[in-house]
This record gives structure tokens, C-alpha cells and sequence, in this order.
């Protein structure tokens, strides 16, 4: 019944990309231009003594220098904690605290060289126990004064910026009443994000003080705001443009480089700075998934129904957590997993050490939780020697079912999901091995998760219809690679029956297209989707008036079909879309209304706080995404190795609104989920990075990726475009528990932490027979 | 001290004076404002730089730009012909075989190299050659088979 939501249309940047014509940031060369350079802290932990800069100022080809004075203003997304350079002390090894421009790039890096500091070093902290103890030292002394969003409780004076609780139902009532309990304790250690692109960022500062920055970001709206405060510049000072972003996943999400690009450049009025990281760079100095500790307490009854669960969280969030207290957050909201659970008690704290910065990650909180969640499920079920899909599909939510802030749902598809996947990959039938000491085994794990956003983030689009019948659709929602200028451009085509083809897509720059919160949490085609539908209707609305006119028939007997306003019973009474672009030409040779331009606004509906001390209410999220996996696995018990053999994943989108690309977004979720279970982890020695590289941290090859079968499930969600929902980051949720809920299948070992490597998975076999 | 180099890239002859610790990306790059090719690691390790010289695929973020001289190149932006599209940059487009892009000319030109190799390769030779390149979004399988239609096309 749909035109053209719901088809395989094909990328609209698909063209640019293959053709090598896309420009990233750091394919952009401006004449003038300077290349900055960072000098970064070597101590996990201390106290700046001074910082002298006048040999790098003397430097032939040295424009600018600045440190942490220059940028005073502390900013943050949800918790003012971070300089863009360090000031008073450095708090993790790697932390920028003064950067040059120069005309090269190679006399920039002499500069910092020449840049003496003193420090004096601090104790420091590791691991989030050792950093909530008592007497542990503090990251940040002046918790208690930094602003912070009213949703989160940070406790001064401790290294905890926030802990969100969730108390529902009587949890000891709960336990008491349970026939068994499981208790277990896992680790999910820091990832990268690994985009193939660096983070990039050229500012200039133009004579009158306004700044425009090209960055690699995600977000320019919420960017701009965050560079107003740091920079005391007015909004229409600031001017964000993302040109393209070649992989974000949610660490081009925040700020990154433009704090220490802006400054330069306002030292060196008129002349572009340039600042792209190494790879070396990015895997130190940006964002990084924070590593969690999870406590799980599971109570079953004999017949399956799980009646307790008490969870706890401890994020390692690295040295700064503006962002990483929303990762806690939704760790808290979510901290039961897809089920229905009468009775639960939950903490999820943040908590600051002295590494690299956590920061959101696709699906944050989400893969790190469920990988506790989903093997404590399979463990309290071979204790009751209970089958594991059985299991699940006793407990998850169902038609009117709760949540664990006690939101009741409807048109929920996860016991669809769980159905799809266990057909799909055969569960229960045991295949054969590939040869002697090999063993395989079946697993499998579900997952929800909402969009991890305030409640009232706002969505905008224009729609500007051209003379010619065609049109350019504005909207600073990003394509990072997920495909939502073509998601964007078919709903806009459905809504005004102009093809594809003749729609084109205007993304990131806050001068020019209307305001979107952040691409961010799954929320673009559900959120800027809206937007984009109600500007068209928008638009179609003004132009029915003026057809109206024109056809001398009333609005409620037209509809628009294929480029036309159409009368519903003469169908040849028709006007096209083009001739009324400019408004309407009146018999009379005069004219009525002007050019037609579609405005659409949305905010999610009727998204509200919870309760500060139960964490309790009927709608804290926009929606929730369920989905499962299924995996097989074999493992070759001399080396240790795992390969994943198959995986089945099923998601309810509620609707697909391009099959193809939500197809992509769910292959390339699982094989990162399969880095993450496998092989990812940011090593570290006493909070200094060891593997800041391809060799020593491997993202997944050709090699690492498995078979797939993908399917889709459509259990409308009301409020969504078409009934869509987001699934981008829900993709890779579930791999990594289904791939140690398959371990134990095929070894009957359980691993509690990750990555589940070659080295760590032949120990436990070792120890296992000892 | 530079050193003058002449060779062949998207079937232009250009000369060039390049300074000795140049990498060929830095070249392809900055002197001929070349940009399909990325830097992605600098270091050999991820393949975004892939480009063809002399019908091989290299990473050139891993050769000097010196050792170009007398070599024939081909970058992603000279695998169209006349605005016709190669067959694979076709069926990369077909198979959504690229989301954000960035891995896509280095791949492209990995497996262009193998193309003219190899025009019926099997699924493991396609594997192979392209076995250094990352893709952070897709998760492989769409570019293997986008390779495969093309090579079928090719046919
Ligand atoms: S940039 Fe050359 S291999 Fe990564
Ligand atoms: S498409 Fe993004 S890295 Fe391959």
C-alpha cells in the first residue's frame, strides 16, 4: 500500500561514496590553512604545576599556542564536568593540555615537543571499587558545584556522579517466595569504537568573533551548545557543519576536537585550524565504552516465572562522565533485560577512575548489562533444568505487561523475536563438529532498549518544494553510515508522492537546516522521521488550499497521487505539485501565497520523569526495541579458539521502512557484537593504554564474520513513523551473551567477563579438567 | 632534498616533486588533492589507503611516494570511465554494500585488483583479498556479495 516506504530503495549516498567524491573532514584543504597538534598528559593523575610554553612560541611556523587557561568554562552534555584542556590537574594518561597550530603539521608536533610541564602526581584510581571506597582518592573534589541535568544524583565528595535507583514491588518478599536464586558476578571490560574515519575537526574564526567548525560529528546541534558555554559565544556565533561522518557509533557524539580548534583559531583570526587524530590518538584520547561490573541476583519459582531480580552496576567511567552518567542511567531503567519481573531492587552507579573518558557507544548500557542479564537467565535455568528458550519465553513482557519502571507496554514483539530465531537456528538439534577437538554448541540472548535521551528532545525538518515539482529536504538528523538521508528522503517521497529521486537530502549545518537534538540512541528515523512527515503534511496542506482554488473543488475531495493534487472522484481534474511551488497564478494574472515550504516539529509524546527514589513511571522512554539472537558456535578445545558459525538475529522494528538498510544496520550490529565477545578490549596498565592499534586491539576481519539470518519482525509501534521503530544499536546487544550462553552449551564452562578470547577460553577448559 | 618522479594515475601522466619521506597517500592526497583514499591507521593496519599500482592493490599509506616513479596507479577516483560506473562500484551500491564510507574506496580497490587478477574468484579469494581491509559498519557479507555480482558481470 506504500509507494515507497517499505522498499529497498537505494542509498542516495551511495553514489558519492563509491565514487571517492565524499568529502570527510579530513579530505577538506582550505587555503591558509593550519594544523594543530595536542600535547597529552603522561600521568594518570596529577596536579599541573606549570606549563611553559615560550620555546614552541619561538618556533619558526608557530601561529598559536594554548593551554588550559585559554579554555576556562567547564561543559558537558548532562554533567559540567570537563575542560577541553586539562586546568588545575590532569586526570587520565593521555589527556590534552595544550595544543599548537603551525603551518605544517610537522612543526607543530616540534612545538609540543618544546612545551615543559610540571606536574606533581596524584594517587590514583583504577577500578570503580577500588574508586568507591571511603578513603579513595578523588577525581573530581568539586562534584557538589558542577551543573548537572535534574534527572541524575551525583554524590559529592565521593568519585559516584551518579546513581539511579530503581526499588519496585518487595524485593525480599520476592526472594522469599523464590524456589532458586542465582547470584553471579560479571565484567565487561573498555571497548573502542573503532570508526575507520578519526576524529577530525577544522574552526576558523571569522573577524567578527563568529565561529564555524567542519567536524565529524553526530550531533552539531547539541555541539553548538556546548561550544556557546565553553567559548561565552551567542548561538548565532557558533556554526556547526558535519560534512560527512565516516563511522561514529556513537564517539563523534559529544564534542571532541573543536574545544582545542576553536581557541587556535581564535588566536589566528581568518586562518582555518585543522586537528585529525592519529589512530594512536583516538584510541587514547576520545571516547570509549566504560568498562561495567555487573551483580546479578536472579529468584525463579518452580514453574519458571522469575519473581526477584536484584541488579547492580558499576560503570567505570573514566575520568570525566558528562556523558557517562546517561550510560548509568540507562543501565538503571533497563536493569532487568526484556522481562517481566514483579519485584526488583536496582543501583547503577557511575563511578570516575583515572583512564580514558567513557562515553556513549552503541547501544550504551545496553550490551553491558544484557551480557550479565542473559547468562544469569541461562544459569538459574540449567539449575532448574530448564530449557533456555522456554525460560524466556515464560518471562518476557507480553501484551500489557510491565516494564521495570512499571510502564506498561503494548504491540510488543519479543516473543516473536525469540520464536524467529529459534526456528532459524535450528534449537536444540546438535550439528556435527568440523573435526577432532572441536566442540559446538547453541546459544541464545535477548535484549530491549530504548532511546537513552532526556524526555523532551526535539526533532525539526523543511521541506522546500521547488518549481520544477521537486524538492530539498533539510534536517541536521546524520547520516553516519546508518542510511537515514534515504530513510528520510522515502518517508518525505511517500508523504508527497515526488520520487525518491527527485528529493534531495540537505544534512548538518546549523546555520542552514532546522534543529535535531543529537543522532544518537536509535532515534532518527523514529524522531527526525516524524519531523520529516509532519513537514510534509505541512506542506501538502498549504498546497491543497491552493489546489482547492484552483480545481473550484474543497480540500476534503483532493488527495495527492503521483506529483499531483488529484480530485478523489474526477481524477482527471488534477494540478501538479510543481505548478503550485511558488504558490498559485490567479486567472487574473496575479498571484496568492508565495513558495511552498514544509515546517514539521516533534517531541516525543508524553515522555516523563521517573521517581527519584523508586525510579518508577508509566512513561520514562519513547519506545522500546526488542529483538533476540541465536548463535552457533564451534570451539577448537587445543587452542581455545571460538568461531562463530551462525547467527540469527530478529528485531521488531514495528516497520521497515527500507528492508535492505535496516538489514544492513543488524549484520553490521552482530559483527560488532562479535568484537566486542571475542576479541575488543582496551588494555591497560595502571590507566595507560597498551593496544592503541589495529595489530594489538583487532576489530573483526572478513574472516570473524559468520553466516547470518536476519529477520524482521512488524509489531506497529503507535507513535512511530509508519509504526517504525529504531534499531541500530539494538543489533548488536544480544551477540555477546548468546555467543557465552553457547560456551557453556559446548564446554559447560561459564566465562563471566570479556572479550571471550583464544587465551582466556583454553584456560578455562585447562581448569576445568583440573 | 626532492626528488623529481614521473608516473601514470587514472591513466594521466603527471610529474612530480616530491620530498623522500612522503608516503604515496600523502601525495595522492595533498599534491593531486586526490581524497578517495583515507588514512585510517598510517601504520599498514586497517586498509582505507588501498590504492593500485602496477595492477597490484598496496596500502599506500606503506609506500613512499618516491617508489611511484615509472608505476602505474589507479585510485578509487579513476575506477569510473566516461560516468559509467565499474561493475563493483555498481553492485557495492545494490548489495548496501558501504554505509558510512569510509572503508569503501580502499575496499573497492582491493577488490578491483583482484578483478583484474582474477576475474572468477571464489568466495575464499575474495575473502583474502580483501582480509585487510576493516569495515567498522557493514559487518562484510554485503561487500562479499557485491563482489560476486560484479564478478559475475564481469563474465
Ligand atoms: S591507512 Fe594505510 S593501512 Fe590504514
Ligand atoms: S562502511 Fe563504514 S567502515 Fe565500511
Amino acid at each position: 500500500m506504500y509507494k515507497y516506504v517499505g522498499k529497498d530503495v537505494k542509498r542516495v549516498d551511495g553514489l558519492d561514496k563509491v565514487t571517492g567524491y565524499t568529502k570527510y573532514v579530513d579530505d577538506i584543504k582550505m587555503p591558509g590553512m593550519l594544523y594543530a597538534k595536542i600535547k597529552k598528559s603522561p600521568y594518570a593523575h596529577a596536579k599541573i604545576r606549570k606549563i611553559d610554553t615560550s620555546k614552541a612560541e619561538a618556533l619558526e611556523g608557530v601561529k598559536a599556542v594554548i593551554t588550559g587557561a585559554d579554555v576556562p568554562n567547564r561543559v558537558g552534555l548532562y554533567l559540567e564536568d570537563k575542560t577541553f584542556l586539562a586546568t588545575d590537574k590532569v586526570r587520565f594518561i593521555g589527556e590534552p593540555v595544550a595544543a599548537v597550530a603551525a603551518v605544517t603539521p610537522e612543526i607543530a608536533e616540534q612545538a609540543v615537543e618544546l612545551i615543559e610541564v610540571e606536574y606533581e602526581e596524584l594517587p590514583s584510581v583504577f577500578t570503580a571499587m577500588d574508586a568507591i571506597k571511603p578513603d579513595a582518592p578523588l577525581v573530581h573534589e568539586n562534584l557538589g558545584e558542577y551543573y548537572h541535568g535534574p534527572i541524575f544524583f551525583p554524590k559529592p565528595g565521593t568519585n559516584i556522579s551518579n546513581h539511579y535507583k530503581i526499588r519496585k514491588g518487595d524485593v525480599e518478599k520476592g526472594f522469599a517466595e523464590a524456589d532458586y536464586i542465582m547470584e553471579n558476578e560479571f565484567y565487561v571490560p573498555h571497548i573502542q569504537h573503532a570508526p575507520i574515519e578519526n576524529h577530525s575537526v577544522i574552526a576558523l574564526t571569522e573577524p567578527s568573533g563568529k565561529v564555524t567548525v567542519w567536524s565529524a560529528c553526530q550531533s552539531p546541534y547539541a555541539v553548538r551548545k556546548a561550544l556557546s558555554v565553553a567559548f561565552n559565544l551567542p548561538l548565532h556565533k557558533v556554526r556547526v557543519i558535519s560534512p560527512a561522518v565516516g563511522g561514529g557509533f556513537g564517539g563523534k557524539a559529544g564534542t571532541t576536537l573543536e574545544g582545542i580548534t576553536i581557541p587556535l583559531s581564535q588566536k589566528c583570526v581568518g586562518k582555518p585550524v585543522k586537528l585529525t587524530f592519529t589512530r594512536e590518538e583516538d584510541m587514547i584520547c576520545s571516547f570509549v565504552r566504560q568498562g561495567c561490573l555487573a551483580r546479578i541476583k536472579t529468584g525463579v519459582k518452580k514453574d519458571g516465572r522469575i519473581v526477584a531480580e536484584e541488579n547492580t552496576f558499576y560503570w567505570e567511567g573514566g575520568a570525566y562522565t558528562e556523558y557517562g552518567v546517561n550510560i548509568s542511567r540507562a543501565g538503571g531503567y533497563a536493569s532487568t533485560g526484556p522481562y517481566d519481573i514483579p519485584n526488583v531492587k536496582a543501583d547503577s552507579y557511575c563511578v570516575y577512575t583515572n583512564q580514558p573518558v567513557g562515553g556513549p557507544y552503541r547501544g550504551f548500557g545496553m550490551s553491558e548489562i544484557h551480557f550479565a542479564i542473559e547468562q544469569n537467565l541461562d544459569m538459574v535455568a540449567t539449575q532448574m533444568g530448564m530449557d533456555p528458550v522456554e525460560f524466556r519465553k515464560i518471562n518476557a513482557i507480553k501484551e500489557g505487561g510491565h516494564t521495570v519502571t512499571g510502564q506498561q507496554l503494548y504491540n510488543v514483539g519479543i516473543t516473536k523475536c525469540i520464536e524467529a530465531v529459534e526456528k532459524d537456528i535450528e534449537w536444540g538439534k546438535k550439528s556435527e563438529p568440523s573435526g577432532p577437538n572441536k566442540v559446538r554448541g547453541k546459544g541464545i540472548a535477548c535484549m530491549y532498549k530504548a532511546p537513552s535521551m532526556p524526555n523532551n528532545v526535539a526533532s525539526s525538518a523543511v521541506i522546500k518544494i521547488n518549481e520544477d515539482g521537486t524538492a530539498n529536504l533539510l534536517v541536521t538528523a546524520m547520516d553516519i553510515g546508518q542510511g537515514s538521508n534515504t530513510v528520510l528522503a522515502q518517508i518525505a517521497a511517500e508523504e508527497l508522492t515526488i520520487p525518491v529521486e527527485k528529493i534531495s537530502v540537505v544534512t548538518g549545518d546549523t546555520d542552514i537546516t532546522p534543529y535535531e537534538w543529537q543522532t544518537v540512541a536509535s532515534r532518527i528515523t523514529y524522531c527526525a522521521g516524524n519531523a520529516v512527515k509532519k513537514a510534509a503534511q505541512d506542506a501538502k496542506e498549504q498546497m491543497l488550499k491552493l489546489a482547492s482554488i484552483a480545481l473550484g473543488l474543497p480540500a476534503e475531495y483532493l488527495e495527492f497521487k503521483d506529483e499531483h493534487v488529484v480530485s478523489k472522484i474526477y481524477p482527471d481534474r488534477k494540478i501538479s505539485i510543481a505548478s503550485l511551488a511558488l504558490g498559485l497564478e490567479m486567472p487574473d494574472g496575479s498571484g496568492v501565497h508565495g513558495p511552498i515550504i514544509g515546517r514539521g516539529s516533534f517531541i516525543p509524546p508524553n515522555v516523563r520523569n521517573t521517581d527519584k527514589e523508586t525510579g518508577q513511571g508509566d512513561k520514562p522512554v519513547a519506545f522500546w526495541t526488542f529483538g533476540a539472537q541465536a548463535v552457533e558456535i564451534e570451539i577448537d578445545t587445543e587452542t581455545g579458539q571460538i568461531e562463530v558459525i551462525k547467527v540469527a538475529a530478529a528485531y521488531d522494528v514495528g516497520k521497515a521502512i527500507n528492508p535492505q538498510l535496516c538489514k544492513a544496520q543488524i549484520e553490521g550490529g552482530i559483527v560488532q557484537g562479535i568484537g566486542s565477545a571475542l576479541l575488543e578490549q582496551q588494555i591497560m596498565d595502571k590507566g595507560r593504554v597498551l593496544n592503541p592499534n589495529f595489530v594489538d586491539y583487532k576489530i573483526p576481519a572478513v574472516s570473524d564474520a559468520p553466516e547470518m539470518i536476519v529477520r524482521i519482525v512488524e509489531v506497529p509501534e503507535e507513535t512511530g513513523p509508519y509504526g517504525a521503530r529504531g534499531v541500530g544499536e539494538p543489533a548488536m546487544v544480544p551477540t555477546a551473551p548468546a555467543i557465552a550462553n553457547a560456551v557453556y552449551d559446548a564446554l559447560g564452562i561459564r566465562i563471566n567477563s570479556l572479550p571471550l578470547s583464544a587465551e582466556k577460553v583454553l584456560k578455562a577448559i585447562k581448569d576445568s579438567q583440573k | 632534498m626532492k626528488h623529481s618522479i614521473s608516473f601514470t594515475i587514472n591513466g594521466e601522466k603527471v610529474h612530480l616533486e616530491v620530498e623522500p619521506h612522503k608516503t604515496l597517500l600523502n601525495m595522492i592526497r595533498e599534491d593531486l588533492n586526490l581524497t578517495g583514499a583515507k588514512e585510517g591507521c598510517g601504520a599498514g593496519e586497517c586498509g582505507s589507503c588501498t590504492v593500485i599500482v602496477d595492477g597490484k592493490a598496496v596500502n599506500s599509506c606503506m609506500m613512499l611516494a618516491v617508489e611511484a616513479d615509472g608505476k602505474e596507479i589507479i585510485t578509487v577516483e579513476g575506477l569510473a570511465k566516461n560516468g559509467v560506473l565499474d561493475a563493483l562500484q555498481e553492485s557495492f551500491i545494490n548489495n548496501a554494500a558501504l554505509q558510512c564510507g569510509y572503508c569503501t574506496p580502499g575496499m573497492l580497490m582491493s577488490a578491483k585488483a583482484l578483478l583484474m587478477r582474477n576475474p572468477k574468484p571464489s568466495e575464499e579469494e575474495i575473502k583474502e583479498a580483501i582480509a585487510g581491509n576493516l569495515c567498522r559498519c557493514t559487518g562484510y557479507k554485503v561487500i562479499v556479495d557485491a563482489i560476486k555480482e560484479a564478478a559475475e558481470k564481469n563474465n
